[in-house]
C-alpha cells in the first residue's frame, strides 16, 4: 500500500518535469483503483456498476487537466484521491442519488483485489461528437489510431504545436462538456 | 473511447499549465483598474488626507483591510488544492480580527470629542455599505476566474474566501475615501459589507468552481 503510493508520487515527480513514460505508466497504474472505487460507489448508490468506466474516465481528465495543482513535495495519493472523491460524488449526483462517499473506496483497495475488466465506456464517445471538426480530428487520430503528434500533425498539415493545442482544447472542452450534461 | 485510448491520449498532451497563484494575480491585476476607475469616479481619496495619515487609527483600517485581503489570498490559493483543508488556515483570519479589537480597545483608552454611539454610526455607513461591494464585484469576478484554474473541492468555501479577498481590497480603496476613522465604525460597516460580499462569493463559487 504505502510501496504503491510513493510509487505513484515518484511517478508523477518524473511526470511534471516532462517525463511521459512515466505519466503514462502512472495513468495505467491508477486507474484500477479508480475503477474498483468507482464500482463500489456505484453498488452503494444502487445504481448498476456497469457505468463505472464513465466516472474513471472522468476522473482522468481531471486529474490530467488539474495536475499543476499537485504540490510536487506532498504525496500524490491524498490528492488523487481527493479529485477521484470528488469527481464521483458529482456523477453520482448526476445521476440522481444523494449518497455519501467514504475516502476509504479509495485508499482501501485490497492488492488481490482482481482487476475489473475494462467496461464500455460511452459518455466521452458521445460527447466527442459535439467537437469542433479539427479538434475531434486530432482527438480521435490520437486516441483511436494510435497516430503520434508528429504523424497527427503531418496527416492534417497542421504544425506539431497546433495539434498539441488542439489536442489540449478539445480534452479541455470534452471535461467542460461532461459536467454540463 | 476506451480508457486505454483515453490514457494514451492524456499522455501525449504534455501541455504546461501556469500555477493557479500566477493566474490568480493576473486576473487580479486586470480587475483591479476596474475598481480603482470606480474609485476615482464616485468617491476619491479624501480631501485632508496628509493631516489624516497622522492619525494612528486612519492608518489602522489599512492595515485591518490589508491583513484580510493578505490571508484570503493565502486561504484561497490553499483551497484552490483538491485536498485541502481549513484546518491550521482559519487563524489567519484572525490578525485582521484582531487588529480590529486593538484598535477598539485603544480607543476605549483614549479620551473622545463623540460618544460611542456617534463614532459607531459616523457618517458614512450608507457609502460604505455601497461602496465596498459594488468595488468588490470586479475583483470577485477575476478572483473566481483565478480558482477556477484551481480544483477547490469546497467550491462554496473557496466562494466565500475569494469574497474576503475581493472585499478587503476594495475596503482598503474605500478607506482612503472615508472620513470615519474610528475602529467602531470599520467593526460595524466594513463588516456588515464584508460580509454581504462573501455571501455572494459562496453562492457564486458553489455555482461556478466546480470541476
Amino acid at each position: 500500500m504505502r510501496e504503491r503510493e510513493d510509487e505513484w508520487t515518484g511517478l508523477m515527480r518524473s511526470a511534471i518535469s516532462g517525463d511521459n513514460a512515466a505519466y503514462h505508466r502512472l495513468l495505467k497504474a491508477i486507474a484500477p483503483v479508480l475503477r474498483a472505487a468507482a464500482r463500489r460507489g456505484l453498488a452503494r448508490a444502487g445504481q448498476p456498476v456497469d457505468q463505472s468506466e464513465d466516472i474513471v474516465q472522468d476522473i482522468l481528465l481531471a486529474v490530467h487537466l488539474k495536475r499543476h495543482t499537485w504540490d510536487a513535495n506532498a504525496p500524490f495519493a491524498p490528492w488523487l484521491f481527493a479529485i477521484a472523491r470528488n469527481k464521483l460524488i458529482d456523477s453520482l449526483r448526476r445521476r440522481g442519488r444523494r449518497v455519501f462517499v467514504n475516502i476509504d473506496d479509495f485508499a482501501e483497495t485490497l492488492p488481490g483485489e482482481p482487476a475489473a475488466e475494462t467496461a464500455s465506456a460511452s459518455e466521452v464517445a458521445a460527447q466527442l461528437e459535439s467537437l469542433p471538426a479539427r479538434q475531434r480530428e486530432v482527438l480521435q487520430s490520437i486516441a483511436v489510431e494510435s497516430a503520434s503528434i508528429k504523424d497527427t500533425a503531418a496527416k492534417y498539415s497542421m504544425s506539431e504545436g497546433a495539434v498539441r493545442v488542439a489536442l489540449h482544447r478539445a480534452l479541455a472542452s470534452l471535461t467542460a462538456k461532461l459536467r454540463e450534461q | 473511447m476506451d480508457t486505454d485510448q483515453l490514457i494514451r491520449t492524456l499522455a501525449a498532451d504534455n501541455t504546461r499549465a501556469r500555477p493557479v497563484g500566477f493566474v490568480l494575480a493576473l486576473a487580479l491585476l486586470a480587475a483591479a483598474p476596474v475598481s480603482l476607475l470606480m474609485f476615482f469616479a464616485e468617491l476619491g481619496v479624501r480631501p485632508d488626507v496628509m493631516i489624516a495619515m497622522r492619525n494612528p487609527f486612519f492608518d489602522l483600517k489599512f492595515a485591518v483591510t490589508l491583513a484580510l485581503a493578505t490571508s484570503a489570498i493565502l486561504v484561497s490559493l490553499h483551497l484552490s488544492r483538491p485536498e485541502a483543508s481549513m484546518q491550521g488556515w482559519g487563524w489567519l483570519f484572525m490578525i485582521p480580527a484582531g487588529l480590529l479589537v486593538a484598535g477598539i480597545s485603544g480607543e476605549m483608552m483614549m479620551p473622545q470629542r463623540l460618544p460611542m454611539m456617534t463614532r459607531l454610526v459616523g457618517q458614512n455607513s450608507r457609502i460604505c455599505m455601497t461602496a465596498i461591494p459594488a468595488m468588490s464585484l470586479p475583483l470577485l469576478v477575476a478572483a473566481l476566474f483565478g480558482l477556477r484554474h484551481g480544483a477547490p473541492t469546497k467550491p462554496a468555501l473557496a466562494g466565500a474566501v475569494a469574497g474576503l479577498l475581493s472585499a478587503g481590497l476594495a475596503a482598503t480603496f474605500y478607506a482612503s475615501h472615508c472620513t470615519d476613522d474610528s475602529p467602531l465604525f470599520v467593526a460595524t460597516w466594513y463588516t456588515i459589507a464584508t460580509a454581504l460580499v462573501t455571501a455572494i462569493g459562496a453562492l457564486a463559487g458553489s455555482k461556478v468552481l466546480r470541476f
